[in-house]
């Protein structure tokens, strides 16, 4: 479904920042994988999934989504393709637009914007209807401006976003990382259940390795830019806290005392 | 003193109050392309200053090649256009950032506006030509009429732009244009249709100010950013207080026009008042830092760091 080959990706090149994020990166993704990504400060999770929904251009590599080619298409142009949560809840929905603004144009994404109405009203149904499975209550609040809601309710309002027209890849960037426990666990939660129901192909960075091992169906470690650890199926499932530290100092060769290190 | 109110006539002020108003509307169109970039695209755009004019000396220039003045309004619009697109293009295509884009564009428009019109003034003689929109007294209400039914129809197509699949993605860019990006919004191409729009509504309002005055002028523009923010920013302040929570895109759109008739009535008040009209510019510039300030500074006074330290200190005082 998705192919990374020989991703590289230097910021500030020939200054004395220079930080070299990925470098000659591989990566496969079978149609329905659901990858949580792990790995410090760093270590490129963010700048992999930046490159791949094209937020620049990478410095050399080539990606493929669903089969074609998207190496050199700009963000936009992929956007049809990849559906994105951020870390921020700031950064997915447009605040001072309402809930079922923000839906519709999620549903247009990736065709052509005409001179139609903005939101039909078979839409609002529709919405109604999917806005009720997030359980936040938010269906009878669809005029609301977005910019009113909490943290907890944009994440999920931009996960429903993000997967209202199935993407052939769902990014989800630390979605969780700025929620309390609870809201956390209620995001994460309602993440896999739509992953399992539509069958999205998914890519999720967490902080939190008991969710890494907890979610998805494989898992790769990260580090100075290139994948270090990948484990699918049952050995991932029989993975601990402890079996990926020791992983960690095995390959990194840093010896980490606690997860904090590793994942903080 | 006594002399001074002695000689203020109550009389000259309501007949200065209807030409105050026709320019209120005129420049209300004006206003609305502000709006457009101001609010809707949260792009500050200073060509508007040059394109305004670009408009009233295209509009002066084919009447006085024998076009029929509605067509020139037309030609005017789509001289704006251009110019918001040149615009937009320094800005998406070669990154020089917002402001400075609009003051490339500003600048090199003085140059063209005097291209266009061979001088620095040109004026049409109005008893040869049947003007629609004209400051002959006579006929100040009928022009007050065309000029609001102009208002009101940009009004509603306006309205119906920003509600329809391109306008929503117009907010959404000016709203957050990484989440924009994301929903395969093509962000720099919204910035400069939203800046070419704007640009042809200013150039528009340029060229109907143009025909009611009976000349254009190259220096027309001047200020005239300030004049469509103090608009805009005065529209926002009475559909607040007027309409409160009840405010939808219409009520928002047309109090922006309503804010440059209650701009102009100031106006024509003030210099009826004899206030010299060289200060004007300095009075505009000083209601709309005022205006603009206002929000900031409630803001501040409910929340700042010396109202805590006042605070802290009387509870002390009282303990």
């Amino acid at each position: 479904m998705l192919e990374l080959k020989n991703i590289s990706k230097t910021f500030n090149k020939g200054t004395i920042n220079q930080k070299t994020a990925l470098n000659h990166l591989n990566l496969h993704l079978n149609p329905g994988d659901f990858v949580t990504v792990i790995g410090g400060n760093g270590a490129g999770k963010s700048t992999m999934l930046n490159a791949i929904a094209g937020v620049w251009p990478v410095d050399e590599g080539k990606i493929t989504l669903a089969g074609s080619d998207i190496t050199a298409l700009q963000e936009h142009e992929r956007a049809l393709l990849i559906g994105r949560v951020f870390q921020d809840p700031m950064m997915g929905t447009a605040p001072d637009m309402q809930i079922i603004e923000n839906l519709a144009m999620a549903a247009r994404r990736g065709q052509k914007r005409g001179l139609r109405w903005g939101v039909t009203k078979a839409e609002k149904e529709e919405y109604h209807e999917k806005l009720k499975i997030l359980g936040l209550g938010l269906e009878d609040r669809m005029t609301t401006k977005v910019g009113l809601l909490s943290g907890g309710q944009r994440q999920a309002l931009t996960l429903l976003m993000a997967t209202l027209r199935s993407p052939k890849l769902l990014l989800l960037d630390e979605h969780t990382a700025a929620l309390d426990p609870a809201t956390a666990k209620k995001v994460l939660d309602l993440s896999d259940e739509i992953v399992s129901r539509d069958q999205l192909t998914t890519l999720m960075i967490t902080h939190n390795m008991g969710d890494a091992i907890a979610h998805g169906n494989r898992l790769i470690m990260m580090n100075n830019g290139q994948i270090i650890f990948d484990v699918c199926g049952e050995e991932k499932k029989k993975l601990t806290k402890k079996d990926l530290m020791d992983k960690f100092a095995e390959i990194s060769g840093v010896q980490v005392e606690n997860d904090a290190m590793l994942l903080s | 003193m006594a002399s001074y109110f002695a000689s203020l006539r109550v009389g000259a002020l309501l007949n200065a109050c209807p030409g105050g108003i026709a320019q209120g509307l005129i420049w209300g169109v004006m206003a609305l392309g502000v709006y457009l970039t101001f609010r809707m695209l949260d792009f500050a755009d200073l060509s508007v200053d040059g394109s305004f004019a670009t408009g009233g000396a295209v509009s002066i220039m084919l009447i006085l090649a024998g076009w029929n003045p509605w067509a020139t309004l037309l030609a005017s619009f789509a001289a704006g256009v251009l110019a918001g697109i040149v615009t937009g293009l320094l800005h998406t295509k070669l990154g020089i950032p917002a402001i400075l884009a609009g003051i490339l564009t500003q600048i090199s428009l003085y140059s063209i506006n005097l291209n266009i019109m061979g001088k620095a003034n040109q004026a049409i003689n109005v008893n040869s030509v049947t003007l629609d929109i004209t400051s002959n007294m006579r006929v100040i209400g009928r022009t007050i009429a065309i000029c609001a039914v102009i208002c009101a129809v940009i009004v509603a197509v306006v309205y119906w732009y920003l509600g329809t699949e391109h306008g929503s993605a117009l907010r959404a860019t000016g709203n957050n244009p990484n989440m924009s990006r994301a929903q395969g919004i093509n962000t720099n191409a919204m910035k400069v249709i939203g800046l070419a729009i704007s640009n042809g509504l200013v150039a528009m309002s340029g060229g109907m100010l143009s025909q009611f005055q009976g000349f254009a002028d190259v220096n027309m523009g001047r200020g005239a950013i300030v004049v469509g923010l103090a608009a805009v920013i005065i529209g926002e302040v009475l559909c607040e207080a007027i309409i409160g929570k009840r405010q939808n895109f219409v009520w928002r759109l047309s109090f922006v026009v309503l804010g440059g008739i209650v701009y102009y009535l100031v106006y024509v008040f003030v210099l009826w008042l004899k206030f010299p009209a060289n200060d004007m510019k300095l009075l505009t510039a000083v209601v709309v830092a005022i205006f603009l300030a206002v929000p900031y500074l409630r803001a501040q006074s409910k929340n700042s760091f010396l109202r805590l330290k006042k605070m802290n200190r009387e509870a002390e005082k009282n303990a």
